[in-house]
């Protein structure tokens, strides 16, 4: 029982850990690069703008696809590592 | 062939495919009613998101936004899309283990409280409708442009399809029309602009078009927009925004509204597993990415587009941009697409200082003395930003079918959109209201009349509003997200990740977030939106801290975690067997089994 439950418990340490890692990038590049980094960025250049403009229009989106791919990636090696999946 | 006669075909068909699927898809359970039976394929089930989540202002009116705004509009586009990553995380898996069929069906069980679970029918009910509303105007309209009826009997047109695949399918049906509707609306909305990119900057890509090089100028596309448009006295396209503040506030609005929203979150009971949650919520963000990242292209490409075709000589290489800026075409010699819009009184033209010929310019102070420099007396041309993905098709001389495309497309949009708030509506009216409160002990076949007989209820309603709508439909950025994302998101959230939040803390912190953002956004847009009993002119010298009223959600939901928190902490913590229920919603083991209930 307290094995069952310490393994649980380590779990969802790694779901809460893997969980703060994703959504630290996804504020970092809408929150950041996009909208309070941008003063900062705006010496790279993209296609005729600065690299916060292409993160505000394109580039946190496809941030954001990649980092839910990762986390349903990653969720499923935990749910097997842990012997909690279906 | 008439370009009526194409309308009708294009519109025809889908229509014809939509209630075949509903025939094919007959729910026979209340399971098959809520949840579809709780079968269906990840990847499908991202499609149907994309379809639910696409509304007609998705479709329709985001990309006139962006082209009007510029980078200060990408918050709609972040907004949006990162939504699904806090569903991917912080929501859909748990509350797909949990496997029961409503949001506030969760939140009544992990609160134990019926007083809670009433508050978030509330909530979804008032957040729906809203937005529902949009959904059938917007139906209503596609039909007067394109086939040629009056908006009130296409209204009921959509309607009565609407029905007809909803009330006999519930979910199921929704499920899989909206799968065909994600397949008409994105093939309509990415042929033109394909062609538009291809034209103006020769990359047949449009997300790679709105970096490349325009053809005509050489220039890169948004230099050349920046130039064009600083030239009419407009903003520069890519300008920074001062109010970073309100920004992050708005972005993080939409992104928890999003997540909050009942009608997306129950499209994840409908997949067989807690992976399956996971996986359809990247499989919706890429269907949707899309669009999203279309969206822009076709906006700065549109209103390039419009510039030069008032203003020619300012689309190519220009050495004098003065020059160019005194030479618009004439009123007589306009384009075709701007005669048909101009029927429509979306376009409107008035020749102020009597040369015959458009200035289109922003008429401002600043601007004053440049453009008395030039002779002109005002702006003359006013363009509804509406009409920008509607009549691309026509700005980029495609053929008559790409046009019946759009307008199946539109259609498309709307109705998938109406129908998965429909069903958010009626089943919690008929799960939650009736089963949950009124009748516990209602039989399975008396529960789906039920469902079905409130989704025949919430339609006739929807399609009256949308007929004649109030002054809250206007406010769906404000009210839906507001609602969805100050009291939905954080009660979801903490019945999630906390087993400390008890009955007390979840009720009082939804209400505190409830009513302070409803009463920050009436204090600015009128209370209940009845116009004149605004306290404050809605301007931003008045906002607090530069906050507008569609930002103040994120504030609102801070407050909530912040009351349950502490209320919670003050009070007893909650009994073992909701601790257990916590326990068992963290572990995707068994979700399978929990869904027979």
């Amino acid at each position: 029982m307290t094995d069952e439950k310490s393994n649980a418990e380590a779990y969802w340490a790694a779901n809460l850990r893997l969980i703060a890692g994703c959504l630290v990038v996804w504020a970092l590049v809408s929150y950041g690069c996009a909208i309070l980094l941008r003063p900062l960025l705006a010496g790279i250049p993209v296609g005729g703008t600065d690299l916060g403009f292409w993160f505000a229009q394109q580039g946190s989106i496809l941030t954001f696809i990649g980092l839910i791919f990762f986390y349903a990636w990653k969720m499923n090696r935990l749910d097997k590592k842990f012997g909690l999946g279906e | 062939m008439s370009q009526f006669a194409i309308n009708v075909l294009f519109v025809g068909a889908s229509f014809a495919i939509y209630i075949g699927i509903a025939i094919w898809a007959k729910a026979g359970s209340t399971k098959d009613f809520y949840v579809a039976g709780g079968g269906v394929h990840p990847i499908t089930n991202g499609m149907a998101i994309g379809a639910d989540w696409m509304s007609a202002a998705s479709f329709i009116s985001m990309a006139g936004l962006i082209a009007a705004g510029g980078y200060a509009n990408s918050t709609f586009l972040m907004g949006w899309t990162g939504g699904y990553v806090l569903l991917a995380m912080l929501l859909a898996p748990y509350l797909r283990k949990f496997g029961k069929f409503t949001v506030p069906e969760f939140i009544g069980d992990r609160f134990y409280s019926k007083q809670a679970r009433l508050v978030a029918v509330i909530c979804l009910i008032v957040a729906s409708v809203t937005y529902v509303i949009g959904q059938m105007a917007g139906a209503g309209v596609a039909f007067s442009r394109f086939l040629e009826v009056d908006a009130t009997t296409g209204l009921i047109i959509a309607a009565v399809v609407i029905f007809f695949y909803s009330v006999l399918g519930g979910m199921k049906g929704i499920t899989y029309t909206q799968v065909a509707q994600y397949i008409v609306l994105i093939i309509a909305y990415t042929i033109p602009a394909v062609f538009i990119s291809l034209e103006l900057t020769g990359n047949p890509i449009p997300p790679l078009g709105l970096f490349s090089d325009h053809s005509e100028s050489g220039m890169p596309l948004l230099a050349k927009l920046n130039e064009v448009v600083t030239a009419l006295g407009f903003n520069e396209y890519t300008a920074d925004v001062d109010n970073k503040l309100n920004m992050v506030l708005f972005t993080l609005s939409l992104m928890i509204g999003t997540a909050g929203l009942p009608h997306v979150i129950i499209r994840f009971f409908t997949v067989p597993k807690v992976a399956d949650a996971r996986w359809s919520a990247g499989w919706a963000l890429v269907f949707i990415g899309l669009l999203y990242l279309t969206a822009p292209a076709v906006a700065s490409m549109a209103r390039l587009n419009i510039a030069t075709t008032v203003y020619p000589d300012m689309a190519g290489q220009v050495e004098n941009m003065e020059q160019a800026a005194t030479d618009p075409i004439l009123y007589e010699e306009r384009p075709g697409w701007i005669r048909t819009w101009e029927e429509t009184g979306l376009i409107q033209y008035e020749d102020l200082n009597n040369d015959g010929r458009i200035q289109l310019y922003n008429d401002t102070e600043a601007f004053e003395s440049t453009a008395e420099a030039r002779g002109w007396e005002g702006n003359e041309l006013t363009v509804n930003n509406d009409i920008l993905v509607l009549a691309n098709p026509e700005i980029a001389n495609l053929p008559g079918w790409v046009i019946g495309l759009i307008a199946a497309g539109g259609l498309a949009a709307a109705l998938s959109t109406a129908a998965g708030l429909l069903l958010a509506i009626s089943s919690a009216i008929s799960h939650d209201l009736i089963k949950g409160s009124i009748n516990p002990n209602i039989s399975e076949k008396s529960e789906l009349r039920a469902a079905r007989i409130s989704m025949t209820v919430a339609i006739i309603v929807a399609t009256y509003l949308g007929a004649n709508p109030p002054g809250f439909a206007a406010q769906v950025v404000a009210l839906a997200f507001g609602i969805a994302g100050a009291s939905l998101f954080p009660a979801l959230m903490m019945g999630i990740f906390s087993k400390r939040v008890n009955n007390v803390g979840a009720i009082a912190g939804m209400l505190t977030g409830l009513a302070f953002t409803l009463v920050y956004i009436f204090v600015y847009k009128g209370w209940l939106f009845i116009p004149g009993t605004n306290n404050l002119e809605d301007i931003p010298a008045n906002w607090v801290l530069g906050i507008s009223p569609l930002s103040i959600g994120a504030v609102g939901a801070i407050l909530n975690f912040a009351v349950a928190f502490a209320i919670s902490k003050a009070t007893a913590a909650p009994p073992q067997e909701i601790q257990d229920l916590v326990e068992s919603v963290r572990y995707p083991k068994g979700a399978g089994m929990a869904t027979d209930h």
